[in-house]
């Protein structure tokens, strides 16, 4: 065994160690004030303990797999995120083959270029190309009304759930000297930052949590909650400088940043959901909603993460 | 062997409308009726039926017949084979100059069988801008023939962005099917009274427009 997947073994057997924990004091608050009759914040929490050791197990098989297993996940998760937030918008007749080649067109090429490793049109392919082009399909219907809205809407769907989304799998793109064939923990890092941030973020809330952070936009949030989340965040990152190229302070540094991004994604996506009047993207993840309810922090931080890492570790 | 295929058609049908629209069922607080009934709702689509019967449950489903036009789904061998084996539809004819069998005598005697209906009492498919047109009278002719038959409204939403008219390329987008709580025609009911409560049962179900806040 080598170390990546020796590594990978540990880390696993650390999550997994970590849920069985997570499950056993749901089981033990569920004894205690859900017995006669549910109580929703521990049904809801038991809940998100199941999906999460869905989601993890996933995540798992896709590890194991390999890149194939990897940008397939992705570009699943790519799908459902896109399908969720295109329901969501403002689309008019017109738009019909625009959205259709968002779909069916945009989406399989921008995780090919991955596939195929062409960083160079991979990092334009949405700003560039389906930025110019989409609109020129929706306009050649023409249909002008509420135009501006409805191709902006559009590219930001894209942007949001193809683009940001596929700098995920992207990591493994990059070839960072000493760290060869290591790079699918790389991504195990980012997911494991931003997810544990948003669960710590909750727990530190819910357990200290006075002053709401932004009524207007989450009301759940709250400074202690944020403040608890990122430091303890940060500390889990710089402690996980083993599985990554990093030092233990870079770690922490990055695992700072990645944090950061992802509170502040949770904010932005939560304003556009009060914008279109709705409580969850979807219903795809029992007990957390839509899959960009528990994709939003990670699309703000991966693509912010993955340039830090390429410029200034990665050779390619 | 027809019937094999006929099944595994029906099941590719299924799996194909849940990977486009992640359909999710929203059910009434007292349940399904588990005698057979009638399924009513909005109709905008020609996957509207496809989308009820994907998210019933299996027991109830194999009870389900869509009621659906004669003059559309016989026009050729395929959709003859899809029309009737997969879907096991109760074909009416619309044109009423050119009606061999009566509708709603067919209807009745699919509900006789033990069949449940899914019927769309606009009579065509929805592509206006309203939410709903006004229902035609076979549901009122239908349950006049038979008063005990339970009614229960469905909401279909969003399948007309997915694939709205002339377009062959359905967008994925997340399709919810709301059902209500079933209802019977009250005695003496007459025919507008009747429609009119049924309209606005099954327009309760609709959810708010999008991006009307809070």
């Amino acid at each position: 065994m080598n170390t990546a997947s020796s590594d990978l073994l540990t880390l696993v057997l650390g999550i997994f160690g970590v849920l069985i924990f997570a499950s056993t004091i749901g089981y033990v608050l569920q004894q205690r004030f859900s017995a006669n009759g549910p109580n929703a914040a521990v049904e809801n929490l038991n809940a998100r303990i199941k999906a999460w050791w869905v989601m993890v197990i996933l995540i798992g098989i896709a590890f194991i797999a390999g890149r194939v297993g990897v940008l397939i996940l992705f570009a699943f998760c790519s799908f459902a995120a896109l399908r969720e937030f295109i329901t969501l918008i403002n689309t008019r007749r017109a738009d019909h083959w625009a959205l259709a080649s968002a779909f069916f067109i945009v989406l399989p090429i921008q995780y090919y270029l991955l596939w195929t490793k062409q960083y160079g049109i991979f990092a334009i392919f949405i700003p560039v190309y389906a930025f110019l082009l989409m609109p020129i399909i929706s306009v050649l219907r023409g249909d002008t009304e509420r135009f501006l809205l409805r191709i902006a809407e559009v590219q930001w769907a894209l942007m949001i759930c193809v683009f940001c989304v596929s700098h995920v799998p992207a990591l493994l793109t990059l070839s960072i000297p000493g760290y060869e064939g290591r790079n699918v923990l790389l991504i195990a890092f980012l997911v494991i930052v931003v997810q544990l941030s948003d669960v710590l973020q909750y727990v530190w809330g819910k357990l200290f949590g006075r002053t709401k952070i932004a009524p207007n936009l989450s009301p759940s949030k709250t400074v202690e909650g944020f403040v608890g989340g990122v430091i303890s965040a940060t500390l889990i990152g710089a402690s996980l400088s083993w599985i990554t190229p990093f030092t233990p302070f870079q770690a922490g540094v990055l695992a700072f940043i990645i944090t950061l991004m992802g509170f502040f994604g949770g904010l932005v996506m939560s304003a556009i959901k009060r914008d279109r009047g709705v409580k969850d993207w979807g219903n795809l993840i029992e007990g957390h909603g839509g899959l960009i309810d528990r994709l939003d922090s990670v699309v703000f931080s991966a693509p912010i993460f993955f340039h830090i890492v390429r410029y200034w570790w990665s050779l390619s | 062997m027809k019937i094999i295929i006929a099944e595994f058609a029906a099941a590719a049908f299924v799996l194909f409308a849940r990977a486009i629209t992640a359909v999710r069922a929203i059910w009434p607080e007292h349940g399904l009726p588990s005698r057979p009934c009638v399924y009513f709702a909005n109709h905008s689509s020609h996957g509207d039926f496809v989308l009820v019967w994907a998210v019933l449950p299996p027991r109830l489903r194999k009870l389900a017949r869509p009621v659906a036009g004669a003059e559309y789904w016989l026009k050729s061998k395929i959709s003859t084979f899809i029309g009737r084996d997969v879907f096991n539809a109760v074909l009416i004819e619309r044109e009423r100059e050119k009606r061999t069998q009566d509708p709603i005598a067919l209807m009745t005697s699919a509900i006789d069988d033990g069949s449940s209906l899914i019927l769309f009492p606009e009579g065509t498919r929805n592509l206006t801008d309203a939410r709903l047109l006004p229902f035609k009278s076979g549901l009122f002719h239908l349950v006049s023939a038979r008063p005990d038959v339970e009614l229960v409204p469905v909401w279909i939403n969003n399948l007309n962005r997915v694939m709205p008219k002339g377009e062959i390329v359905p967008i994925p987008l997340i399709c919810t099917v709301t059902f209500g709580d079933a209802m019977r025609i009250m005695v003496n009911e007459d025919k507008d009274a009747f429609l009119e409560r049924m309209q606005s049962a099954l327009l309760a179900l609709a959810p708010k427009p999008l991006g009307t806040g809070e």
